[in-house]
């Protein structure tokens, strides 16, 4: 399984650039997760990798063998599309036994692995149906065991459970995480979904208009994001941005706004000196609140709504004038309309730098 | 229910009963009058009454008859080979140009113009440019050096002659059917083959031709209909000669009334060609009903799962 290194990679369709130049390393046997909004270059990027689409500059690299010149099927490659592209007119067997076919594979041997990967995904009792006889949980497993069956050295999906319905996509999670752990291949996977990226990826890659912003574990990207885009874009419900000043009293710095003003730790005290009487925006998680007011800096917030989501509610607050969003036990109840206090776990607090979103 | 509603649910029918009798009226009038014909001995003096009755005489002496039976198998032999060739070239045509260049579009436009022309004015033009002397294709052969092609003046040349000029307006038929298919197709279907390593070839033989399958065979039996009524290029460029060799089956039904003035046998022969369509519009029926029940079906189990 070859490290895959892109280098300065290009894309652009007609005036419209798609990626700036682009670095990334995927590393050997890894399943990295390309994780971004809807239309910031995800899928042209693994597109470029399989080959569907030819890059406008840089290089791809497979083990420092470049491999732009090579077509899609030179390049060991399987992808899970999708909208599972499956081909319409043969039975589910055929479907997933086509590559080996074209490789003229003996017939006893496409019979044997067809059978131990459909039976590995259940579907080895629909071998004999035509893809429009099965529901769309069952082709997204037929998408996968079509790629499986290859073999080849680096699996590549795109938002391949996007298409199905929410209970069957956690399901579907679920089992792509135990896939994961027991195949040793190198996996690309798409998706504009954060809870799959932070359930699947060894390694996340959150991708923003082309432009890598940040790579790294989930714990790294939750609780190290580089900046702002990535603070707000993992993790949920989302961080709350609130615009404050940082003072400096009592030999602390102080994030002071709208309605609060809560102390920085001693570690952050120490790497902000330099940023004291500056606008910054201030980044709290929605679980980073307490009923506890003991536990932190006191806040107050006045409670719009309250979202009943099971053991777990979401607070819909106003701090000053900014909706505030706070993760609440569902056994203490709330009251709408008035005022509650909470206390601030304030070592979670974050602060970017208000110009270059930076995390400061 | 209630008389008055019961009337009100009728009233569309009283509505359009008299445009739906006439409509049936003015199909079948003219067929029943060509059926009605064919059982008689009728000549265009005389009036269809004054006709004398004479039962399937005109059917049996026809199926006795050396020269219709030659006929028949001229317009089977015209038939195959045109839509053979069509099918060939056209689908070929649509898989070459399936693509997004520049210039394509302008391309696909030029390559549909021979359908647009009416089938007479095409018998002329290929008349002229069949030839003996002044014709294009012979003129060009004396430049060369090389002998004459007698194009229609010998039986296997204007039998070529005709095929060729049916191919030429008939083609771009097949390629717009082809082409419409072809692009319709799912790309994603076509980009998994290719990640799958198909070739080029591969990826037309194994996912493009099984897709285009239901188009295909409409567009073939659509043409195969066409070309068993064809009429204006063949009488124009040959009139059926020399001999018998190019005297499809449509132009001998025209001869048999116009020239011989034998209604009667004329209206048997339309019968027989009209027995042959009936079958392959049937067939056309039959084969989109099962390709809707088939989709139909297919959905049905979808939902099940
Ligand atoms: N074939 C194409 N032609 C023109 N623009 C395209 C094409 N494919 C993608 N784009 C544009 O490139 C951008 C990135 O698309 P894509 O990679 O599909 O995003 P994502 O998969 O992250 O949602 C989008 O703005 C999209 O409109
Ligand atoms: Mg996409």
């Amino acid at each position: 399984m070859p490290t895959i290194r892109f280098e300065q990679v290009e894309k652009s369709f007609g005036a419209v650039r798609v990626l700036p130049p682009l670095d990334l390393t995927l590393d050997d046997g890894e399943f990295t997760v390309l994780v971004g909004p809807s239309g910031c270059g995800k899928s042209t990027t693994l597109r470029i990798l399989a080959g569907l689409e030819e890059l406008s500059g840089g290089e791809i690299y497979f083990d420092e063998k470049p491999i732009s010149n090579l077509a899609s099927k030179e390049r060991d490659l399987a992808m899970v599309f999708q909208d599972y592209a499956l081909y319409p007119h043969m039975n589910i067997a055929k479907n997933m036994s086509f590559a080996l076919r074209l490789k003229k594979t003996p017939a006893a041997e496409i019979e044997t692995k067809v059978k131990r990967v459909a039976d590995m995904l259940n579907i080895g009792h629909l071998l004999d149906r035509k893809p429009a006889e099965l529901s769309g949980g069952q082709r997204q497993r037929v998408a996968m065991g079509r790629a499986l069956v290859r073999d080849a050295s680096t699996f590549l999906f795109d938002e391949p459970l996007s298409n199905l319905d929410a209970k069957l996509r956690g399901k579907m999670r679920t089992e792509l995480a135990e896939m994961r752990d027991t195949l040793d291949k190198n996996m690309v996977y798409v998706t504009h979904d954060q809870i799959e990226a932070m359930t699947l990826g060894d390694r996340i890659v959150v991708m923003s208009e082309g432009v890598i912003q940040q790579q790294g574990t989930p714990e790294q990207l939750f609780k190290e994001p580089a900046n702002k885009f990535v603070a707000g874009f993992i993790g949920s419900p989302t961080m709350n941005f609130l615009d404050a000043e940082l003072v400096s009293e009592k030999s602390k710095l102080w994030a002071r706004g709208d309605g609060f003003n809560l102390p920085l730790s001693k570690e952050m005290t120490a790497t902000l000196k330099g940023y004291s009487k500056k606008e910054v925006t201030l980044g709290v998680r929605p679980s980073s609140f307490s009923t506890d007011t003991k536990a932190g800096a006191p806040i107050e917030l006045r409670l719009v709504v309250s979202e009943y989501l099971g053991a777990q509610s979401t607070l819909v607050t106003k701090c000053g004038e900014a909706e505030v969003l706070v993760e609440h036990e569902s056994s203490s109840p709330v009251r709408t309309g008035g005022t509650l206090k909470f206390g601030v776990r304030t070592e979670e607090l974050m602060v970017f730098d208000k110009e270059t979103e930076r995390r400061l | 229910m209630t008389t008055a509603s019961k009337l009100n649910r009728l009233t569309p029918y009283f509505f359009l009963a008299p445009a739906v009798l006439l409509l049936i009226v003015a199909l079948l009038y003219p067929i029943g009058y060509m059926i009605y014909a064919s059982f008689l001995d009728w000549r265009p003096s005389q009036y269809i009454s004054e006709a004398e009755f004479v039962g399937f005489r005109n059917y049996i002496n026809l199926w006795n008859d050396e020269a219709f039976r030659e006929s028949f198998g001229v317009t089977l032999k015209f038939a195959a080979v045109v839509v053979t060739l069509e099918m060939a070239l056209g689908v070929g045509l649509a898989l070459l140009l399936d693509r997004n260049l520049r210039g394509m579009a302008a391309l696909r436009t030029i390559f549909i113009l021979p359908m647009m022309i009416a089938p007479i004015v095409v018998g002329l033009m290929w008349r002229y440019m069949y030839h003996p002397t002044v014709g294009i294709f012979n003129r060009t052969l004396k430049n060369w050096g090389l002998e004459p092609i007698p194009w229609l003046s010998d039986g296997t040349w204007s039998f070529i002659a005709v095929v060729i000029a049916d191919v030429w307006q008939w083609t771009p038929f097949i390629f717009i059917l082809s082409l419409a298919a072809l692009q319709s197709l799912p790309q994603s279907a076509l980009e998994a083959a290719e990640l799958d390593g198909a070739s080029g070839w591969q990826k037309i033989w194994h996912i493009k031709l099984p897709l285009m399958m239901p188009v295909l065979i409409v567009a073939l039996l659509l043409r195969l209909i066409d070309a068993f009524k064809v009429l204006e290029v063949v009488l124009v460029m040959t009139n059926g000669g020399p001999g018998l060799s190019t005297e499809i089956l449509s132009l001998r039904i025209f001869r048999t009334a116009q020239e011989f003035q034998e209604l009667g046998v004329a209206a048997a022969m339309s019968n027989y060609l009209l027995i042959l369509l009936m079958l392959l519009t049937t067939i056309m029926f039959v084969y989109n009903k099962a390709v809707e029940n088939r989709a139909a079906r297919l959905r049905a189990a979808a939902q099940e799962t």
